[in-house]
């Protein structure tokens, strides 16, 4: 429709029944407590217990560099050198002062490539005795914007930093609007911010200190309502107080109720475990990759937290707990938005928690009219889900569905919380409309964020992928 | 591979059995509970009660009308005379070749159309296959509703590309194709009971009208049908249309699981009301005499309208589609409103066309995407002034230097 005849509209009354209403003119949530509520809480059996077990330690350490989507890697070392631990391995073509630093100390075993040549894994033999590059420590407090940065990107605490839109890392030469961190963890059997963040206040004052200088605006940091959380008492950053069900713990939601992303903007996000690792980094000068992450899923004989390292392999904690089923699938993070891994896999970069649940290859005999008990579900079409809003259920990876073009409308709606158009959004995505994406919001959202919608969704369609792939378009069209 | 353009015939009726071993590949790695066969089966089961009340309905007003002409009276009593096993065995022999024929060529239709193209065969017709039995009169010759079958499901939904895409509601695509290309036997009032139409003429003709073919001709309703019998659906009409009482239960049914939306329910309710009101206060207000074609229709109380006709069954299952109505929550409202409004507008002013309601619905499909349109526009320029307060920090020193260079 042509400029001026939009503009028409705008003026009549037309417009202001078709506009919703806001409250606030320049989008900004003026208190620090918010509630979401839509949504939907996925209880699961399996949750970890909260104890802490040293995991064994790993031989093999790898980097699987799917972690790092629109990045193209580029070698700084050959198979077989060896490495110190924190020592750089490979950099960012983009961006050559972006290093990616080494987890452990020993010799690069393999460097497995793919396609045209493509690195998709760097399998790393770990020194029985490991040795630590030593960088010279920065206080965040006196610093200045460009050494934080410099800091950061030399020695490998840069990827922790990711960008929105896009979901890509953050790019150095560039200053968000404001910076992101959620320590309200709502996602089915994820780590509980409030247990591993414990203790580690120091390190995550000075991480949002160093952070506080990288933007103009504020550093926003989410914490549980009724938790108990170590980042609440930080300064520097504006704390603010979440409740309600899932995706309320996703940063992508705290984002659009307090400072929504407008076209041209940048927001970066942090999860506080990489916080605590960028805080020790700043305050130590080393690059300490042991992380806090728990084993969960009805698979699992006895989950509970173990700590490791990055990149350590997921056997080393997984058979030391015990596993209860013969055909089970585990998931580098967690259920909604994790990654599949084999049983021989690693610990993902950005991974806090190992999911294991049944796999559902199974039949099932008149499955889809019998009343069902044992499955969540967002409607109450003979599903019972609804009335046992606690109780803990064992979900397998069965689709319960085949998949079908989108046919139920006002699903979505109800458990995605953003001023957003979920179903229209992805229909855009599917049909690659650059200015419809645009215009409904691709710029804020990134594929997490559609994890709940397609859980419920009716259609079995694939969201994050659709959603991957429309980001993925939007920024080779547009930048 | 031998055997493989069958596919999604054999998927189809393994499917139907059992629930698929698939699991997931990429993206959240457990689903909820619910599929679209769950879905349609939901909207099935608040039909089959509608189903049974309409087989036992079929041979109560048959009996009824030939006692009338027979000059019997006749009082409803509920286990006396109308569920009666006589009532359904008629009502079963009448109906039943209906529904089969509905599924046997539909299903058809889309077993050919899902091998030719390749894909599944799609859940769809699961519903619009129970829904058009319910919305025929009674005597519908067989193959006339084959035609129609086959005309509403290759151009209502396949050639648009199957279930979730179609544009028009295909039930009543096929209604539509059956009363435009046989109106003598869509419409009147005599095809409405039974074997009425042979009896025309006739030394023991009956009556097959409906009510609204009665107010149409300024009689009054009270004399022969009290609120309840109407509410109830002991009144003739198209098959499954006449139980106001069994639709809102199934329109309460599908509230309750979610599968249909009360948005488009309620506010249908509302826009008919108030139609209805506009049309009392028309005819209260003497803007109309007595003696004109509209009066009988305009003064009916505003509230009959809901237990009269195909209202009700159109409001809770035919403007309820979710692929053919509006898609957003807002949009809803509006959509279910304007269909209530204009199936009270066509009823009262065109009473040939024997039910409104359906038509009110297909011109509604044809507008649904513009409202959304409107809606999601409103959610759009909130987006665009939101953007005039955009915080955006020009690029670093380091990479201006670099752009200066290299220009």
């Amino acid at each position: 429709m042509p400029n001026f005849l939009v503009n028409y509209y705008d003026r009549k009354a037309l417009s202001s029944i078709f506009d919703a209403n806001f409250s606030n003119p320049n989008g900004y949530l003026m208190s620090t407590d918010i509630r979401i509520k839509k949504g939907l809480q996925i209880n699961l059996i399996g949750a970890a217990e909260l104890t802490t077990s040293k995991a064994v330690l790993s031989n093999v350490y790898a980097l699987n560099l799917n972690d790092f989507h629109g990045m193209t890697p580029k070698m700084l070392v050959k198979e077989g050198a060896e490495v110190k631990a924190g020592e750089p391995i490979f950099y960012n073509k983009d961006f050559p002062e972006m290093l990616f630093v080494s987890p452990v100390s020993g010799e690069i075993a393999a460097i497995e490539r793919g396609a045209r040549r493509r690195i998709l894994m760097i399998k790393i033999l770990a020194d029985k005795e490991q040795s630590q590059v030593q960088y010279e420590k920065v206080d965040p407090t006196s610093a200045s914007t460009e050494e934080i940065k410099s800091f950061l990107l030399k020695t490998g605490c840069w990827p922790f930093i990711k960008q929105r839109p896009y979901d890509f890392i953050a790019n150095p030469e560039t200053t968000p609007k404001s910076i992101f961190v959620s320590a309200y963890t709502t996602a089915p059997l994820a780590a509980d911010a409030d247990y591993v963040l414990q203790g580690k206040e120091k390190a995550l004052q000075a991480a949002v200190t160093a952070l506080g200088k990288l933007t103009p605006g504020d550093v926003h940091v989410s914490i549980g309502k009724n938790g108990n959380s170590p980042m609440a008492q930080l300064s520097g950053a504006k704390i603010h107080k979440v409740s309600g069900p899932h995706p309320a713990g996703l940063v992508g939601t705290q984002i659009n109720k307090i400072d929504p992303i407008n076209k041209g903007e940048l927001v970066w996000t942090l999860s506080p475990q990489d916080l605590v690792i960028i805080g020790e980094c700043l305050l130590s000068g080393i690059f300490n990759p042991e992380r806090l992450i728990a084993l969960v899923g009805s698979a699992v004989k006895n989950p509970k937290y173990f700590t490791t390292k990055i990149g350590a392999e997921i056997a080393t904690f997984l058979y030391g707990s015990g596993v209860n089923i013969k055909r089970f699938r585990v998931i580098n993070g967690n259920v909604l938005t994790g990654l599949r891994s084999k049983q021989d896999g690693h610990l993902g970069f950005y991974n806090n928690t190992v999911s294991c649940i049944p796999e559902g290859d199974d039949y099932e005999f008149f499955g889809w009219n019998k009343p069902v008990f044992n499955k969540v579900s967002a409607t109450r079409a003979l599903t019972f889900s609804w009335m046992l809003p606690k109780k803990k259920f064992d979900l397998d990876t069965n689709t319960n569905g085949e998949h079908r073009a989108f046919v139920v409308t006002g699903l979505y709606e109800k458990v995605f919380p953003m001023d957003i158009y979920p179903l229209q959004l992805l229909k855009a995505c599917m049909v690659k409309d650059l200015d419809e994406m645009e215009q409904l919001g691709l710029y804020e959202v990134i594929p997490e964020d559609f994890s709940l919608t397609e859980f419920v969704c009716i259609s079995k369609q694939p969201h994050q992928q659709i959603i991957r792939e429309g980001l993925d378009l939007l920024h080779q069209e547009i930048g | 591979m031998r055997g493989k353009k069958m596919a999604p015939a054999f998927n189809a009726f393994h499917t139907f059995l059992f629930a698929p071993d698939e699991t997931t590949h990429n993206g959240s790695h457990v689903r909820a509970a619910d599929d679209l066969k769950r879905t349609m089966n939901t909207v099935i089961m608040s039909l089959i009660p509608i189903l049974i009340f309409s087989m036992f309905n079929t041979g109560y007003q048959h009996f009824a009308a030939i006692d009338a002409a027979a000059g019997v009276s006749r009082e409803l009593s509920l286990f006396g005379n109308f569920f009666t096993a006589e009532n359904f065995w008629l009502g079963l022999t009448l109906i039943l070749p209906i529904v089969i024929v509905s599924y046997g060529v539909g299903l058809l239709i889309e077993f050919i159309f899902a091998v030719i193209k390749g894909h599944e065969v799609e859940e769809g017709y699961l519903v619009t296959g129970m829904l058009v039995p319910l919305i025929v009169p009674v005597d519908t010759p067989l193959w006339m509703l084959a035609v129609a079958i086959v005309f509403g499901v290759v151009i209502g939904k396949e050639v648009f590309g199957g279930t979730g895409m179609n544009i028009l509601n295909p039930a009543l695509t096929i209604r539509a194709f059956l009363f435009f290309a046989y109106p003598t036997w869509m419409s009147g009032d005599k095809v409405w009971v039974h074997q009425a139409m042979e009896r025309t003429g006739t030394a023991d003709a009956i009556s097959g009208e409906t009510i609204l073919g009665y107010l149409a001709q300024n009689n009054s309703v009270e004399e022969v049908y009290s609120i309840s019998d109407m509410f109830f659906g002991f009144i003739p009409g198209s098959i499954g249309e006449t139980s106001a009482f069994l639709c809102l239960l199934g329109g309460l049914f599908l509230v309750f699981s979610k599968i249909a939306s009360w948005r488009i329910m309620v506010s249908a309710v509302i826009g008919a009301l108030i139609m209805g009101l506009i049309f009392n206060g028309i005819a209260d207000a003497g803007i109309i005499s007595e003696s004109s074609n509209f009066y009988g229709l305009m003064s009916l109380d505003f509230w009959q309208h809901l237990i009269l006709g195909g209202l009700a069954f159109g409001i809770v299952f035919m403007a309820t589609d979710p692929v053919t109505g509006s898609q957003t929550n807002r949009g809803k409202w509006i959509y279910g409103f304007l269909i209530g409004f204009l199936s009270v507008m066509i009823r009262v002013f065109n009473p040939a066309y024997p039910e409104g309601v359906f038509l009110a619905i297909l011109l509604m499909n044809v507008f649904a995407p513009t409202i959304d349109h409107y809606v999601i526009r409103g959610n759009v320029r909130r987006r665009m002034k939101r953007m005039k307060q955009a915080r955006i920090y020009a690029p670093t020193a380091a990479a201006e230097e670099l752009e200066a260079e290299t220009v």
